[in-house]
């Protein structure tokens, strides 16, 4: 897993795009450290505010020359509002880079990125590796609407194959991503598929992913409250290596996960064949 | 005022020195003995101290208390386990872990290595169990004492927790000190949802306690009023979640002032108090000092920043030479003064 250091960030840019806000912070030692799927841990409140948990979000870009980080968040609630209201200048308490990022193959390979939302965010970084390793890559990125899809222009820019959906059918394709994701894995040649997003998105990927038998990596979004793998709250069901399911932690052992270790099926329950599952008993 | 006024006006008085915080003497008492300084950190709330020790040496704390260990693994409960409360957060993670055995082979060494200080934190469903847990740790490295957190349903009492009852609570205190390592403190951790949080300490001292942790979460629910359910995930049919946090400090200090008064008067023997609940910044564990714990533990604070409890201790430092305290010690239950 990463090596995380907790850091006053700057503020250097925070701006709208599309439904989003992109969000840049300079901080000294944290930039260098990052790899695609990370993600950051930023306070939301005052050290004395009643906002206590600190949010998650992944890393878009990470610039060692300028010591920056990039996020992209969606305003949803207290916390984010509380984010989006911050200025230019003001400091923000993060803790980064957090997490298992995104296995990356080892020669040229065809990549398939498909995203929900802004899960597109910490896509980008990821085909820049691929691509500068001689691979090449595809995209299909999905919303509920135009204005939520992220990252169609930076998409554009690496390659041509390109696919949007959205489900109101404002932009390309009307529907979600898994509709051309079979078509547009066979047209590629792809040899993995990296997905992030809501998850019952991602359990569709997988599932067209094992059919297809081509391997599939997700960045899973559960729910966190510390993010540095002292609460256990983050946690989901995936079988290990010794073919025994375990609930793990997704801001240690993830978010990043093999797609086909993780029990889809199994999330926000407590299987009776899970390591420990028997002393759960009548508790 | 003219200016032909020829007044010339002068600061009198000594110029105090400024208090010089390295110089407190943050030596607690912890059981019979001592440990270096007050501050640990609070069960759950730091796992077994390896991902703290990324932003903190664990050996410059007093001691770090593990999340509680059982004798078997625990798969813990169904997700979401935690929802987020005005200065607060209700949690109800189920106990996830590995087992003692593990806990020996795998955690514990790592720890010792570093030079911490290991408060373990046991419990078991019944009487038997604690004690298995406890016997497991005697001889081992780095295990400076014992905390059973009461908190846990008693398999021979319809589920209640042992916490709920000062004989049950008494129950496993004996139990565990007959067979524990004499030279180890033991902790009994108290709930503060009882009618008098005195009565089980004082049982579970004269069954031989040698410190008390208080206190545990308090329970609650959250309704999320968009899904129209509770947040927390029902598992094993509760979705009834432990509320901690700043929400809970004066029910907290509360419950160490009343036990502290209760020893002062005399009607419990004395043993040092390990005063949890809210702690975020040194001036909170200075409250529960001075309502007369001797050792405080930091939780949910750490998921706020990593290095809270140190960060604790040292502002708990200062506060304390600011109001020219020499040692912790002289502002143990000073609240209770009457002058
Ligand atoms: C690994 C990871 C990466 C993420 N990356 C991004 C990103 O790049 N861009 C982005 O916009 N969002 C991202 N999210 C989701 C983001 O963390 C939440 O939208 C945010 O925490 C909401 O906070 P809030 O106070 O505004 O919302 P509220 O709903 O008021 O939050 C209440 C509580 O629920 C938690 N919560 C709410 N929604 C989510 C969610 N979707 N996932 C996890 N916890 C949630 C909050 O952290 C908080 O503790 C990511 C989540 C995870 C786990
Ligand atoms: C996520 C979480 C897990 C906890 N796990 C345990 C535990 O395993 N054993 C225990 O005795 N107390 C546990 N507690 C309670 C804390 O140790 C502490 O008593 C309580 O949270 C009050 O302190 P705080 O407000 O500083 O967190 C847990 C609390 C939280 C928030
Ligand atoms: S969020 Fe605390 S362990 Fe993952």
């Amino acid at each position: 897993m990463a090596h995380p250091v907790q850091r006053q960030a700057e503020i250097v840019e925070l701006s709208p795009v599309g439904a989003y806000h992109r969000l840049v912070l300079r901080a000294e030692g944290i930039a260098g450290r990052v790899l695609p799927g990370h993600f950051a841990a930023l306070a939301v409140d005052r050290a004395d505010g009643s906002l206590l948990l600190r949010r998650p979000f992944f890393v878009h870009r990470a610039d060692p020359a300028e010591d920056t980080i990039e996020v992209v968040f969606a305003e949803v609630g207290a916390g984010t509002r509380a984010l989006a209201r911050q200025r230019v200048g003001d400091l923000v308490d993060v803790v980064a880079p957090l997490g298992t990022a995104f296995p990356v193959p080892t020669g040229p390979a065809s990549a398939l990125m498909v995203a929900g939302g802004y899960g597109s965010v910490p896509l980008f970084g990821l085909a820049d590796r691929i691509t500068e390793q001689g691979g090449s890559v595809g995209f299909i990125l999905g919303a509920a609407s135009a204005d939520r899809l992220f990252g169609v222009e930076q998409a554009r820019a690496l390659t041509p194959d390109v696919l949007v959906t959205t489900e109101d059918g404002g932009y390309g394709i009307r529907g979600q991503v898994t509709l051309p994701l079979t078509e547009a894995m066979r047209a590629i040649e792809a040899r993995v598929v990296y997905a992030s997003g809501p998850t019952a998105m991602l359990r569709a990927v997988a599932e067209v992913c094992a059919n297809e038998e081509v391997r599939c990596f997700t960045a899973v979004e559960q729910t966190m409250a510390c993010g540095v793998g002292v609460c256990m709250s983050c946690v989901l069901p995936v079988v290990g290596e010794d073919g025994v399911s375990r609930l793990v932690r997704s801001c240690v052992d993830g978010p990043c996960f093999d797609g086909s270790r993780v029990r889809w099926k199994d999330f926000g329950t407590v299987p009776p064949d899970l390591e420990g599952a028997a002393a759960m008993g009548g508790h | 005022m003219s200016a032909a006024d020829p007044t010339v006006f002068v600061q009198t008085g000594s110029i105090e020195e400024p208090p010089d915080a390295e110089a407190v003497d943050l030596t607690a008492p912890f059981g019979g003995g001592t440990l270096p300084n007050p501050v640990t950190t609070a069960a759950g709330c730091a796992g077994y101290g390896r991902e703290l020790a990324k932003f903190l040496p664990l050996a410059e704390l007093g001691s770090i208390t593990t999340k509680t260990i059982t004798a078997q693994p625990r798969a813990g409960r169904a997700t979401p386990r935690v929802a987020e409360t005005p200065s607060g957060l209700l949690s109800g993670v189920g106990l996830q872990g590995s087992g003692i055995e593990h806990f020996v082979e795998a955690e514990l060494p790592w720890l010792a290595e570093r030079g911490a200080r290991v408060l373990v934190s046991l419990a078991g469903e019944s009487v038997e169990e604690f004690a298995a847990c406890a016997r497991a740790l005697n001889g081992q490295p780095g295990v400076v004492g014992l905390e059973l957190n009461l908190s846990y349903p008693n398999a021979d009492n319809q589920g209640l927790v042992f916490a709920s009852n000062p004989a049950t609570s008494h129950d496993v205190v004996q139990a565990v000190r007959e067979v524990a390592d004499p030279e180890l403190p033991v902790y009994a951790k108290l709930a503060p949802d009882v009618t008098s949080v005195t009565d089980v300490a004082k049982a579970c001292v004269r069954a031989g306690a040698d410190g008390l942790s208080m206190i545990n979460t308090l329970p609650g629910v959250v309704i999320d009023t968009d899904t129209l359910r509770p947040r927390l995930a029902p598992s094993g049919g509760t979705v009834v979640g432990g509320l901690s946090g700043p929400a809970i400090k004066p029910v907290a200090v509360r419950c160490v002032y009343e036990v502290h008064a209760a020893m002062r008067a005399g009607e419990c023997a004395t043993v040092p108090i390990l005063g949890m609940g809210g702690i975020r910044t040194g001036l909170d564990a200075l409250e529960f000092v001075l309502a007369g714990a001797s050792g405080v533990a930091v939780g949910t604070a750490i998921f706020n920043d990593p290095t809270a409890p140190l960060r604790v201790l040292d502002e708990l430092r200062e506060a304390l030479a600011a109001r020219g305290f020499a040692r912790l010690t002289d502002a143990v239950g000073l609240a209770h003064h009457q002058n």
